[in-house]
């Protein structure tokens, strides 16, 4: 059984900056980090490793700085790492990031498991995993919050729909996209790290992949283009009150009190 | 030129109406009251598809409403993206609409990303604002970052435009236009899926954040796991429910469904206590409209204020012990 997990590079702090002619996002400088939502995507290909003796293959795409991700998940026992890095596949879109996916994951063999985190907090559409099963033409299922059972046939998970939980039965191969919820993600192994250290990391440039057009990846790949970036409105509805806690405390007693959450005897 | 020539043959706004407890979701009202918004502007008209077992039930529910056509795609099962993605597919080959909006729920945002890739185009999720600018093209707005910054997005030369929206974002219309709708019931073919649902199960709502009269919000100023015991007491004794934002969900130390926020869930409680609560963007799409909002936070800077009724600088580390001791007393 091979398992491919999708894992991005993202900013620390969910604050950046965008290019104002291009709308792509400014990295530079930036401190980064494992987007938290696919460590519980990683979290799940492992333990379901344990349980089947599965292989666990990473995808990441983003500059070269983003093999820190593939280290980071060899130190909590992934096999196989890849890197998905071209100039070619920058300021790509929901549409040009999940096509730049399927073909990076299609060029590394087949997989009968594709695992996704809910979302990422930078772009935070929780839309490429959804787009990523279609272009590969298999079934997939979004906020999985249970892995109940696993065989070499296939899985199954919980999921959450509108105010119901669903209990399925999907067949291999299929991607599922995991809640953060599903795993609390391993510590990585000292052990582990030191040994990956040797580990090699595969870079998949545009060169690897099945289709080489380069109008296909990236900006101009892209469906969508940030026409304006803008901050948001600023209005200060309401004076700033700075109040000393005791003080504090009973003015918000006092709101409390008109909207009649506590009684009126209260001082 | 020949894009754009073919752009210009894609007309009409499809709304995706969603099965909700054999009615429609709220959400799709308020898309199709979105969507006779902008065809006022672009003079195009609305089309509605929906998609499931009990379709035909919907019938009535459309009425009054100013819809064109509405597609109804008959199923032997449950919604499974790769099932429902067919009838929506199919609906849009028919009428070739050059926008189609979808409810920012747990299934439109399953299907949306499907049916945008298999018609190679683009897809703007959680939209907060929906214009159509000079040229005819839709521009989608969205919080972007972490919801820092705002961005508004063009689908430049393909169709349909997908944009999703999630639910209490935009206004529905009242249903009393006197309008002739045609109806279209297809059959979608039962076939082999790969997935198979073995059981369903409700969930209890009153447990739900979203019908809250009281919420007690913990935010990114909350340092330590141990202190949200006392955000908790403190929402007990008003009757209410602890929520928080994306900050505390991330570190694990709150559920996504206890996350308000466009990326979490819209609220709209009567009263609301915001604790070290900045106030993003993304933030305050999914709380606006709350009626009382008192927000407290260290940092006079912070977003919240701009929209709290009762904007507090202070130490929740001093006032929110405070205040208990009082409500107790």
């Amino acid at each position: 059984m091979r398992i491919a997990v999708c894992m991005k590079q993202v900013p620390t702090y969910s604050e950046g900056n965008m290019d104002e002619k291009t709308g792509v996002i400014i990295r530079k400088g930036l401190l980064s980090c494992v987007n938290v939502y696919d460590l519980a995507a990683l979290e799940t290909a492992l333990q379901i490793k344990e349980k089947t003796g599965a292989s666990i293959s990473i995808f990441t795409m983003g500059p070269k700085t983003a093999e820190k991700v593939l280290r980071e998940a060899y130190a909590m026992g992934a096999d196989e790492g890849f890197l998905i890095s071209d100039m070619a596949f920058a300021g790509a879109d929901v549409l040009a990031t999940s096509y730049t996916l399927m073909q990076a994951i299609q060029s590394a063999g087949e997989y009968d498991l594709i695992l996704c985190g809910k979302q990422t907090t930078d772009g935070d559409t929780a839309q490429v995993s959804g787009a990523l099963a279609k272009w590969m033409n298999i079934p997939h299922a979004n906020w999985v919050y249970e892995l109940v059972d696993v065989t070499q046939e296939n899985i199954r998970i919980k999921y959450m729909m509108e105010a119901k939980t669903v209990l399925a039965q999907v067949e291999y191969p299929c991607l599922l996209s995991v809640e953060k919820s599903i795993f609390i993600p391993r510590m990585p192994s000292l052990k582990l790290k030191i040994a990956s250290k040797q580990k090699e990391v595969s870079v998949i440039t545009i060169h690897e992949l099945e289709d080489k057009d380069p109008k296909n990846y990236g900006l101009s790949g892209s469906a969508t283009k940030v026409k304006k970036i803008f901050p948001p409105e600023r209005t200060l509805k309401k004076e700033i009150v700075t109040l000393e806690a005791k003080v504090a405390a009973n003015y918000i007693v006092d709101i409390l009190k008109g909207l009649e959450y506590i009684d009126e005897d209260i001082k | 030129m020949r894009i754009m020539e073919n752009i210009k043959s894609w007309n009409g706004i499809l709304v995706y109406v969603e099965v909700f407890k054999s009615g429609i979701h709220p959400v799709s009202l308020e898309l199709i009251g979105e969507a006779y918004r902008l065809s006022r502007i672009t003079k195009e008209p609305i089309y509605a598809v929906a998609v499931g077992p009990q379709v035909e039930m919907l019938k009535e529910q459309f009425q009054g409403y100013p819809l064109q056509d509405v597609f109804l795609y008959k199923t032997a099962k449950e919604f499974q993206a790769n099932l429902y993605e067919e009838g929506v597919e199919n609906c849009i080959e028919t009428i070739r609409p050059s926008i189609v909006l979808i409810g920012g729920t747990n299934e439109g945002r399953a299907l949306a990303p499907r049916i945008a890739v298999h018609f190679k185009t683009g897809l703007t999720a959680d939209c907060t604002e929906l214009e159509v600018n000079e040229d005819g093209e839709l521009l989608q707005t969205r919080p972007a970052f972490g919801g820092n910054i705002m961005a508004s997005i063009l689908t430049q030369n393909t169709r349909p435009q997908f944009a999703t929206v999630r639910p209490k974002v935009m206004l529905p219309i009242t249903a009393d236009f006197s309008y002739e709708t045609n109806y279209h019931t297809r059959m979608l073919k039962d076939r082999m899926l790969g997935i198979s649902i073995l059981a369903v199960e409700e969930e209890a709502e009153q447990e739900s954040i979203i019908n809250q009269d009281v919420l007690i919000v913990a935010g990114r100023g909350i340092k330590k796991r141990e202190n949200l015991s006392m955000l908790q007491e403190l929402a007990g004794l008003l009757g209410g429910k602890l929520a928080s934002s994306r900050a505390l969900v991330e570190k694990g130390w709150m559920s996504p469904k206890d996350q308000i926020g466009l990326s979490g869930n819209t609220v709209n409680p009567r009263c609301m206590i915001t604790c070290g609560v900045s106030g993003t963007v993304q933030f305050i799409a999914g709380m606006k409209n709350t009626k009382n909002i008192i927000a407290i936070n260290s940092d006079r800077n912070a977003r919240i204020f701009e929209i709290a009724h009762y904007p507090i600088c202070g130490d929740i580390y001093e006032i929110i012990p405070e205040l208990i001791n009082l409500i107790k007393s």
